[in-house]
């Protein structure tokens, strides 16, 4: 008699292909995803329920905080070309080197005299660096012009309006904010973004 | 080394070893899980670290002083002034301050505060301008922010705006003899 012999069917499913995709997938997450670098003044931001995102790049963020004012563009050639304006209006000399690494630098606080050494500090120490912030007042107004360049280089380079953000920290008195929304207002910028946290509708 | 072996005493029938016949494949159920676990995770975060922000839009501002600003004139039945003060106070009032429809009252910030008050002159506003036979004339909120008042409290004030759907709303951080002293009172 011919015996007739069932294939063992194994229950268990080849795993291996699933595997190569699913690492694949992590790999190109892990790259593209950009490591947080601490701020250099960080700011407890006030929520809202605001649900529109801020864009990556042709943005300036204005940080406010603990009475000092920061300045940070998005966009590596948008920041080379701001530098090479500064220098070119304070009398201040940029080598090749400190542009590149400026551009890959954040946020900033110095007056345009000190803005070299932060240039030269590791990234670790220039949280530590105890900057005073962007000097803004009628007498010499830095915010000014680095505003008023920055868009000029925006403009020259991607042909775009350079988007203004405003990151307050909740605790920030109204006369500081008011006084950066009038620089911005005196470029007759009237459209800006308030940075905010996230809540639900329900608080 | 150590001999771990106990079943050897038995003398062994037939002295064959048998070996145990090992399985090649290995199983990667909990490689894949934790491989999407992990994809999981960043892809989320590169998506959610982006910060929120809120638009806000100015009106022009007028360098020239000499150039005449024509004033635009608004029924006062349809304004609220919400003055925002020190230590997370506001006082709200409906109208004119010298002869008010409602307040001048201290509120505080939040869904039971200003936000029902809001809700509810909006309404009002809605049903008075219905009985003009103007129906799409809202309610015009006027922010007051005093130099006491932080940031937080406007980025409140303005999220009020936006959840009670209030579309006219003006900051305005001047005060009149008879504001200043309303506010300074609390």
């Amino acid at each position: 008699m011919a015996k007739i012999k069932m294939k063992k069917k194994s229950t268990s499913t080849d795993m291996t292909a699933m595997c190569d995709v699913a690492f694949l997938l992590l790999t190109f997450f892990i790259l593209t995803a950009t490591a947080k670098v601490p701020e250099a003044l960080p700011v407890d931001m006030p929520a809202s329920v605001a649900i529109s995102k801020l864009p990556d790049t042709d943005l300036a963020i204005i940080t406010v905080g603990k009475g000092k004012v920061f300045f940070d563009i998005k966009g590596r050639e948008v920041r080379k070309r701001t530098l090479e304006g500064m220098g070119a209006k304070y009398g201040i000399e940029f080598s090749e080197e400190d542009k590149t690494k400026f551009a890959l630098m954040d946020d900033f606080g110095v007056p345009i005299t000190g803005l070299k050494q932060i240039i030269d500090m590791k990234a670790a120490d220039r949280t530590k660096a105890n900057q005073p912030g962007i000097p803004l007042d009628s007498l010499d107004n830095q915010l000014k012009e680095w505003l008023l360049i920055s868009r000029r280089a925006t403009i020259d380079l991607d042909d775009k309006e350079l988007q203004i953000a405003i990151k307050g920290d909740a605790k920030e008195e109204y006369p500081k904010i008011r006084k950066i929304m009038d620089i911005l207002q005196d470029q007759k910028i009237n459209s800006f973004n308030l940075v905010t946290g996230k809540r639900g509708r329900d608080f | 080394m150590a001999e771990l072996n106990t079943g050897d005493g038995g003398g062994g029938k037939g002295g064959k070893v048998r070996s145990k016949k090992q399985n090649s494949k290995v199983d990667l159920t909990a490689m894949v899980d934790l491989a999407f676990l992990l994809i999981t995770f960043f892809m989320l975060t590169t998506s959610l670290s982006k910060p929120q922000s809120m638009d806000l839009s100015l009106p022009n501002k007028d360098d020239d002083p000499n150039k005449k600003t024509e004033d635009t004139k608004v029924d006062e039945n349809r304004t609220m002034t919400v003055m925002l003060g020190g230590d997370n106070k506001m006082v709200y009032y409906m109208g004119l301050l010298a002869t008010p429809k409602v307040g001048p009252k201290d509120i505080a910030y939040g869904k039971d505060g200003i936000r029902r008050e809001l809700l509810k002159q909006k309404k009002n506003v809605l049903a008075y301008s219905a009985a003009l036979g103007k129906p799409k004339n809202g309610i015009i909120v006027i922010i007051k922010p005093t130099k006491k008042s932080n940031y937080r409290n406007l980025v409140d004030i303005l999220d009020e705006m936006a959840i009670t759907g209030v579309e006219t709303y003006a900051i305005v951080p001047e005060f009149t003899p008879e504001e200043a002293k309303v506010i300074d009172k609390k």
